[in-house]
């Protein structure tokens, strides 16, 4: 179509340019949209196309990025394109798992927004054919100390509390991290994994001409109208007029739709699954149809409502929760139908697959809509974006930053007096930092009596794999297997430098996940940028995903699936957008094969040795840095530096040993150095184990600065502790695979204070374990309260 | 001895009963469906947590009106063991088969965390396991969790030794400033029917039964009443 013919096409549309704008269609998207059609679509199908073409469910800006991820390997059974990832385990056991974000709804009712979100990423594992068995959450906020990130900040809380308890589905792990950047703009990505129940994995592709369409679940409303467009688009001040585009959960519902689908999938009647999340009707129907290549009629006056006088518009766009679209085998409707009313739930045929490639949808007796499917869910608008030439000016400006522009410092700690004791309480209570206790308890992180290493007490969540059929008596011990999950990302790396931060991303997940003793798998992964029609913001996602893209190669974790997130910005009253932090969620599953062979970060007995993995204290090294640090961030008010550069060979040397370590029974404790750098790593580890520890730092280079020592980050670094009678074995392995990359460092003591000291005896930090305990446990109910 | 398990819609916990029962202590053990009205074949009833009907209501107001739950009433007054965990226990409140009421708890949100607990009597069969005064540590997760009765019904169940589980320090942790996790009146974690045979606890027993979890303070209940029964039969 000519750019003439275009125009000509936007200007003859039967809807006003504000009503086309209104459902999120640009107006090259109109034309194309009446090209594909050979007509003007109506008020139905623009609704349709509107949602369909969203970033949200097209991916029109992220695709020719995301085709640069590996996506194959091993254990991989299904990679991208289906609800959900799918991986091999052995022993028989098949792992689901995906994350999604329920970004912008959080942000105008957090409630709501938040719990819809956990119930959306538990259909897309169930919808598979996989029970639930661990919820995760990455979680964004502005500072609490503002009251409005405050309410955002419990709401979402409140919202996984209420969902995630509810159905029976523990919420484990994750991490939540508050800075200025996402002020008005809270992430709120979830992950859940799920353990393949059903023989078969069921899939989405539709299939079977003539075979009957069944809709499930709950009732359908205006609730949660044209979600996935609003997802896509700013926020400002007019988006909290958008609430009636945050859906309304129901977790008993959702409860009873996980057992009636997996109960219907063993049947065997099911043809086909696919839930209905963003876009309800029309994406459900759309993506059936065109996976499978064929066409679906579906007939609105069949859906099950909870209010009356719903229009085709209304029908097609509800976000209304807990439904779900199944094609079943013919003749077999009814079985599938008893199930669901066992369940309470609703359950009728809407609908048939046909032949002809179409989503036909049929209202009180005429055709409502007719569209052909692929045009809605497979050949969609695609933008490739230019890559400006130079990196911003923003990033330009913050890699000028050195050191040197800190305030002088020495032994005693900083020219201003503040002493390192003093620094280090202070990172302590960043809540960044400080112990998420006031978050994971109010979540049921023990339901499903699966749960091995709890919350806060292991760089990643350990969940045992049993079967989902009860056994036999004697049979119960025999499940020696475990899944290990963590979500990772330090959004001021990625905003600092995308490539490497978000490449760090992924080697902290696998440094966490090595941490438990687990060997890491694969990738589900969650992109929230600001807006990509903007040069910088395209610069970030562009960076951001080649640095993903390379660490998943270079970790050997292929990438199954995730979701993109974009226009994570807020308007201000000037109309300026203001973007978040590039956020690049990375959520990775590790296999642990024997499950008493496993460690979690606290020190378990004094006199156990310590040693650092990873880049040793006291050498300079341009992997570890103050560059884009917590330090630099929270004591110095900095944002600035280069993050630290990822040596992937280094990574993968110290979290093989790391592994190896623990498998040995070597190991008693080990944590990663993330936000806060080594020092702060030491202090957690005393707290979780209630010990204190005398640790001794070399000479160090002449120009390095004692900040640097104690809270720079990077450097693939691990702190472990091993008891003193495998210490002979640990250094003769250490000294063969990680000659040069360990250092022995102290012990850990029974005195509950925590000691560093330079060589020559002087102390740099001296402090109670139980001062630091208590202020890195309370310092977020304490922020709360005021 | 034979487990049945009721599962209301929204039950959450009997899968993990069930695994006790069956996969860990070897006991033959069903699923009682909530519509069902017939568990003359079940030795012991289990009511296990979870959000029956979605508690939108009132915790456990909707369950006790369910054919199982009537079933279980009449199974209890025969004298046959039932245990209610957690929302179980909130059900077993509502029904009237144990004294008081489960109310929010006192800082208003849902606590997830392991406390201890003083076993108070060990003369039932649920903790002939366990030794006179023991204490132990189980799971705990519930949002209405707060134990609470009028001054005469509390009275009248401490007087009679109905307590059976108190929430207490755990041993080496301060007493003075020590509070229990949920606003509980007089610590009060479990509680037993006149007879004994009927048991409502908020903690739970069952997620610390499994040798592969680490935990198994909560095994001792289990097996107790394994014992018990053996020994009657």
């Amino acid at each position: 179509m000519s750019a003439s013919e275009s125009a000509s096409a936007y200007a003859n549309a039967p809807f006003s340019a504000a009503e086309i704008a209104a459902e999120g269609i640009k107006p090259d998207e109109y034309a194309e949209i009446c090209r594909r059609l050979g007509r003007h679509p109506n008020r139905a199908e623009l609704g349709m196309f509107g949602v369909m073409w969203s970033e949200h469910c097209c991916y029109k800006n992220s695709r020719p990025l995301l085709s640069q991820f590996p996506t194959t390997g091993d254990r991989i059974l299904v990679g991208p394109g289906e609800n959900a990832g799918v991986v091999d385990l052995g022993d028989g056991l098949h792992l689901a798992f995906k994350v999604e974000s329920h970004n912008h709804p959080s942000a105008v009712e957090p409630f709501q927004g938040a719990a819809t979100g956990v119930g959306g990423i538990l259909r897309d594992i169930f919808t598979m054919g996989a029970r639930p068995i661990a919820i995760l959450n990455a979680l964004r906020f502005g500072p609490l100390t503002d009251p409005n990130n405050q309410r955002l900040f419990e709401g979402v809380v409140a919202g996984i509390s209420h969902y995630g308890n509810c159905v029976g589905v523990p919420t484990v792990g994750g991490e939540v991290y508050f800075d200025g950047a996402y002020s008005g703009n809270p992430l709120v990505n979830a992950m859940a994994l799920g353990l393949m129940e059903t023989e078969e994995i069921v899939k989405a592709g539709a299939s079977g001409i003539g075979n009957p369409v069944l809709y499930v679940g709950s009732t359908t409303g205006r609730d949660g109208m044209g979600g996935a467009s609003f997802a896509s688009a700013e926020l400002s001040e007019a988006s909290l007029d958008d609430r009636p585009a945050v859906q309304v959960g129901d977790p008993f519902t959702e409860k009873s739709l996980i057992e009636a689908c997996l109960e219907a999938f063993k049947t065997g009647a099911v043809v086909a699954a696919q839930d209905m999340g963003a876009a309800g009707i029309t994406c459900s129907t759309a993506e059936m149809a065109a996976k499978g290549g064929v066409g679906i009629d579906l007939d609105l006056d069949k859906i099950p409502v909870r209010e009356t006088g719903m229009v085709p518009y209304e029908y097609l766009l509800s976000e209304s929760q807990e439904r779900m679209l199944f094609v079943a085998a013919p003749g077999r409707e009814q079985e599938l139908i008893e199930i669901f009313h066992r369940w309470g739930l609703q359950a009728v045929v809407a609908g048939t697959v046909i032949d002809e490639p179409m989503v036909r949808i049929r209202f009180q007796g005429a055709i409502a809509a007719e569209v052909p499917s692929a045009a809605l869910a497979e050949d969609t608008p695609l933008y490739r974006r230019e890559l400006m030439e130079q990196p911003p000016a923003y990033a330009q400006a913050a890699w000028d930053w050195t050191a040197d522009r800190l305030p002088s410092c020495d032994r005693a700690g900083l020219a201003d007096g503040k002493s390192w004791t003093a620094i280090l309480q202070q990172l302590l209570e960043t809540p960044s930092i400080a112990s998420k206790n006031w978050v994971y308890r109010q979540y049921d992180h023990q339901v499903q009596n699966n749960t091995v290493l709890m919350p806060g007490g292991a760089d990643a969540a350990v969940v045992r794999l049993r079967p989902q059929l009860i056994p036999k008596a004697q049979e119960a011990g025999t499940y020696n297997r475990a899944v290990a999950a963590t979500t990772d990302c330090n959004g001021r790396h990625v905003y600092l430098d995308p490539y490497e931060g978000a490449k760090g991303a992924i080697a902290e997940a696998a440094r966490n996940l090595s941490c438990v003793g687990a060997e890491p798998i694969a990738v589900t992964d969650n992109l929230n940028f600001g807006s990509p029609e903007n040069a910088v913001g395209y610069w970030q996602l562009a960076n951001a995903c080649k640095g993903l893209a390379d660490g998943c190669r270079a970790f050997g974790t292929p990438v199954t699936g995730g979701n993109v997130s974009l226009y994570n910005e807020t308007l201000g009253p000037d109309g300026t957008p203001q973007a978040i932090y590039p956020t690049p969620v990375v959520g990775m599953v590790g296999l642990i094969e024997d499950l008493t062979a496993i460690c979690g970060l606290a020190f378990q007995g004094r006199g156990d040795r310590l040693y650092l993995l990873g880049i040793p204290l006291g050498q300079p090294s341009e992997t570890v840095t103050l560059g884009g640090s917590e330090y630099l961030a929270a004591v110095q008010g900095t944002v600035a530096g280069r993050p630290p550069r990822i040596d992937d060979a280094l990574e993968l040397a110290v979290q093989a040993t790391c592994r190896t370590g623990i498998r040995n029974g070597w190991i008693r404790s080990a944590h990663d150095s993330a936000e806060g750098g080594f020092a702060v790593a030491l202090a957690e580890s005393c707290i979780g184990g209630n010990f204190g520890a005398v640790v001794t730092v070399p000479a160090i280079a002449a120009d390095q600065r004692w900040d640097e020592v104690l809270f720079g980050e990077g450097g693939a670094r691990i702190l472990v502790s091993v008891a003193p009678e495998h210490i002979n074995a640990w250094e003769a392995h250490l000294n063969d695979h990680l000659a040069g990359r360990w250092q022995p460092l102290g012990e850990v003591t029974g005195t509950g204070t925590l000691v560093i000291q330079t060589d020559g005896g002087d102390a740099l930090i001296t402090a109670p374990v139980a001062d630091l305990s208590d202020r890195w446990t309370h310092a977020i109910a304490r922020t709360l309260e005021g | 001895m034979k487990f049945g398990i009721i599962v209301f819609p929204g039950s959450n916990c009997d899968r993990d009963m069930q695994w006790v029962a069956q996969g860990i202590l070897g006991q033959p053990t069903r699923a009682i469906w909530h519509e069902e009205t017939d568990v003359a074949d079940c030795d012991v009833i289990v009511i296990p947590g979870g959000f029956s009907y979605g508690d939108y209501l009132r915790c456990g107001a909707i369950a006790r009106f369910s054919p199982a739950l009537r079933a279980t009433v009449e199974a209890a007054q025969q004298g046959r063991y039932v245990i209610g965990i957690c929302n179980g226990f909130q059900i077993l409140t509502e029904s009237g088969l144990l004294p008081g009421a489960l109310i929010r708890n006192r800082d208003l949100h849902f606590i997830c965390d392991r406390v201890a607990l003083r076993v108070e009597r060990t003369d039932l069969p649920w903790t002939s396991g366990y030794g006179a005064g023991q204490v132990i540590t189980l799971p705990i997760a519930h949002g209405e969790g707060r134990y609470f009765a009028d001054e005469d019904t509390l009275k009248r169940i401490e007087d009679n030794h109905q307590v059976v589980f108190r929430y207490c320090p755990a041993p080496g942790q301060a007493v003075d400033s020590w509070q229990n996790p949920n606003g509980s009146l007089n610590d009060i974690a479990g509680i037993c029917s006149d007879r004994g045979n009927i048991l409502g606890m908020m903690p739970h027993p069952e997620r610390a039964a499994d040798p592969a979890m680490g935990n198994t303070d909560g095994l001792a209940l289990f097996e107790g009443l394994v014992a018990q029964a053996l020994a009657i039969a």
